[in-house]
C-alpha cells in the first residue's frame, strides 16, 4: 500500500498508509493527522487541506486545475510553488508521497 | 473540573447494567465528531461515548445530494474516521440506539434512556441531535416513490429507486433540491423543480443570485416552476406509487419518482424533555451553554448568538452548515474543559450544483447594498453584499478568488469598497482596506 509522510511545521514526521484511489487528504482526516482541516470533504470548497510537496516529487503529480490554483491563494499560509490542496492528490499502488503541512489551516 | 467525580477512562458497566461514561454526545453527526475530535485535542481524559441512531458510522453529509448519489464516490470515503482513530482515542461509537428520555441532575451528570432498554450514564451531556428534512403537507405525500435526502439511508433508498425512473420531480429549489436535481439530470432524468417562492434559494441568497442560478439552471435543461402551488402527488392506477404531482388549476406533472427538499426541522424533543430553553433549536449562549448552564448544544439544532464579528447585540441565529457545526463544536469543547471561549467567525457555506460552485462568506442578514461582479467570457458571477457601506457577505459562482478576499477581508475586520469592487476586472484583494 501507499504511504503518505506528513512531516508539520514542527519538523515531526507521520508516515500512514493509505489505499490506492484514496486522496491525501482523505488519508490524512480519516487517521487523525493534525494540520489538514478539510472542512469541505475534498469537493474543492475550502482550501483547509494546503499542503507543500517535496519539491523532487512535484512532476509525479497531475497538473493543477484553474479551480484549485484559485483556491490556493486563500489559505491561511500563503502559498508556495510547491503548493497543493491535498484532497486533489490520489494516491496510486507503488507511489508513496511526501508532504508538509502548513502552520495553520484556517 | 470536577474533582470530586472519580473519572475513568474506560467505560465502566454499573451494578444496574447501565453503560457510564464522561461525556456522552448524543448524535454522531458533524458536529458530534468535531466535539469529540476537538475534546481530545484539548486533553480531555475522560471516557466518551458518540451516539447515533443509524446503523453507520459517523460519516459526512454533503456528498449525499451530489457525488454519493451519482455514484462517483463510495460510502467508505465519507466515513469521518477509521475505526481504529477512535479506538486510539477511547471514543466509544454507538449505532442504532435513539434517546428517548433523559435524567438530569442539577450538576450536569445523568442517565439517557433508549427505546430499546439500553442506559447510558454520564457525567456531561452534549446535543448534536441536528436537525430532519421538513415533510410535505399534501393529500398523496405517503405514495411510494415520494422521498427525502438527509441521511445516508434516505440516499440508499433513493438510489435504489431510480431505475425505472424516467421523470423526476423535485419539490424546494434550495440548496439540497438543487444540488439533487443537477445530480438526476446529470444521470439522464427530465427533472422539474416547484418552488413555492418567487425565487430559488430564497432564504440563503439574495435575489441577483436567485437570478442567476434561474437562467444557468434552465440554461442547463433543468424545468424550473416558480411560485408553484402543489395540490396533491397522484398515484398510479390502482397503485400506491406516485405517479405525478398535481398543481393548482389541474396541470400535472409526470414524475415517477419526487423529492422533497423543503427545509428542515431542528430536533429540539430532547431539550423540550430536559426543560432546556429551545426557541427555533436549543438556545444557547456564546460559549454553546444552554439554559442549564451544564449541557452543551451544538451545531444545525443550537439558536446561538450571531457569531459574526460587528453582529447587533441580541440578534439571535441558527445555522445550517458544515462550518458550523466544527467551528461551533470547538467553542463547546472548551466549555467542557471549563474554559469560556466565545463563539465568533465568520460563517461560511458552500452549494455544488452541476458545473456551477456556490461560496457564501458571511451572512447577509439587514444589507442594503449590493454590488453584482459579472464575468460572462470566464462563467465567473458574484454578489457583494453592505449594510452600511461595509461588506458583510459575498455569493460567488465560480469565483473562488472573490470568495476568498470577502472572508478574508471579513476576518480581519477590513471592508471591501464597493465603488472600487464593482469593476468585475478589480482583483478584490487588492483594494481591502482596514477599519
Amino acid at each position: 500500500m501507499p504511504t503518505v509522510h506528513f512531516t508539520d511545521a514542527e519538523g515531526a514526521v507521520r508516515d500512514v498508509e493509505g489505499n490506492p484511489g484514496d486522496s491525501v487528504m482523505e488519508t490524512a482526516v480519516r487517521n487523525g493527522v493534525p494540520g489538514i482541516v478539510a472542512e469541505c470533504g475534498g469537493s474543492l470548497s475550502c482550501a483547509t487541506c494546503h499542503v507543500f510537496v517535496r519539491e523532487d516529487t512535484l512532476d509525479q503529480l497531475p497538473e493543477m486545475e484553474e479551480m484549485e490554483d484559485e483556491m490556493l491563494y486563500g489559505t491561511a499560509v500563503d502559498r508556495e510553488d510547491n503548493s497543493r490542496l491535498s484532497c486533489q492528490l490520489k494516491l496510486c499502488e507503488g507511489q508513496d508521497m511526501y508532504v508538509s503541512t502548513p502552520e495553520t489551516q484556517v | 473540573m470536577d474533582t470530586t467525580t472519580t473519572t475513568t477512562a474506560v467505560p465502566a458497566e454499573t451494578a444496574d447494567g447501565a453503560v457510564r461514561t464522561g461525556l456522552l454526545i448524543i448524535g454522531a453527526s458533524q458536529s458530534g465528531v468535531q466535539l469529540a475530535v476537538s475534546l481530545r485535542a484539548l486533553g480531555f481524559d475522560e471516557h466518551i461515548t458518540l451516539l447515533g441512531e443509524e446503523d453507520h458510522r459517523p460519516y459526512q453529509r454533503p456528498a449525499l445530494s451530489k457525488e454519493f448519489l451519482q455514484g462517483t464516490v463510495e460510502s467508505e470515503s465519507l466515513i469521518f474516521r477509521s475505526n481504529q482513530y477512535w479506538e486510539d482515542h477511547n471514543v466509544a461509537l454507538v449505532k442504532g440506539e435513539r434517546i428517548e428520555r433523559i435524567d438530569k441532575e442539577a450538576d450536569g451528570s445523568g442517565v439517557a434512556h433508549a427505546a430499546s432498554g439500553a442506559e447510558f450514564r454520564f457525567r456531561r451531556l452534549a446535543l448534536t441531535v441536528g436537525a430532519r428534512a421538513r415533510r410535505l403537507q399534501v393529500p398523496g405525500a405517503d405514495l411510494a416513490g415520494v422521498v427525502y435526502l438527509r441521511n445516508a439511508d434516505d440516499a440508499l433508498a433513493l438510489k435504489a429507486q431510480l431505475g425505472g425512473v424516467q421523470d423526476a420531480v423535485v419539490i424546494g429549489g434550495g440548496f439540497i433540491g438543487l444540488e439533487a436535481a443537477s445530480s438526476l439530470h446529470k444521470m439522464g432524468k427530465n427533472v422539474t423543480v416547484l418552488e413555492y417562492g418567487p425565487r430559488l434559494i430564497g432564504r440563503a441568497v439574495g435575489e441577483e443570485t436567485s437570478e442567476y442560478f434561474l437562467t444557468a439552471h434552465r440554461g442547463r435543461g433543468l424545468d424550473i416552476r416558480l411560485n408553484a402551488r402543489i395540490q396533491e402527488l397522484v398515484p398510479a392506477d390502482g397503485g400506491g406509487r406516485v405517479a405525478g404531482v398535481g398543481l393548482e388549476g389541474g396541470t400535472v406533472v409526470p414524475a415517477q419518482l419526487v423529492l422533497v427538499g423543503i427545509g428542515v426541522v431542528p430536533n429540539t424533543e430532547l431539550g423540550e424533555q430536559l426543560g432546556l430553553e429551545v426557541d427555533n433549536g436549543i438556545v444557547v449562549d456564546r460559549h454553546a451553554l444552554a439554559s442549564d448552564g451544564t449541557t452543551v448544544a451544538v451545531g444545525d439544532v443550537a439558536n446561538m448568538p450571531n457569531p459574526l464579528p460587528g453582529s447587533p447585540e441580541g440578534e439571535r441565529i441558527r445555522l445550517e452548515s458544515v462550518n458550523n457545526a466544527i467551528e461551533h463544536a470547538k467553542v463547546a469543547a472548551y466549555s467542557l474543559m471549563g474554559r469560556r471561549e466565545d463563539y465568533a467567525g465568520i460563517p461560511w457555506f458552500w452549494s455544488n450544483q452541476a458545473d456551477l460552485k456556490l461560496q457564501i462568506a458571511g451572512l447577509t442578514l439587514g444589507y442594503d447594498q449590493t454590488v453584482v461582479r459579472r464575468d460572462e467570457e470566464r462563467g465567473k458571477f458574484s454578489v457583494l453584499y453592505y449594510r452600511g457601506g461595509q461588506i458583510i457577505a459575498a455569493d460567488c459562482v465560480n469565483a473562488p478568488l472573490d470568495f476568498m478576499a470577502v472572508k478574508n477581508a471579513l476576518a480581519k475586520g477590513q471592508n471591501i469598497p464597493a465603488e472600487a469592487a464593482a469593476d468585475p476586472a478589480v482583483v478584490l484583494k487588492t483594494i481591502a482596506t482596514d477599519g
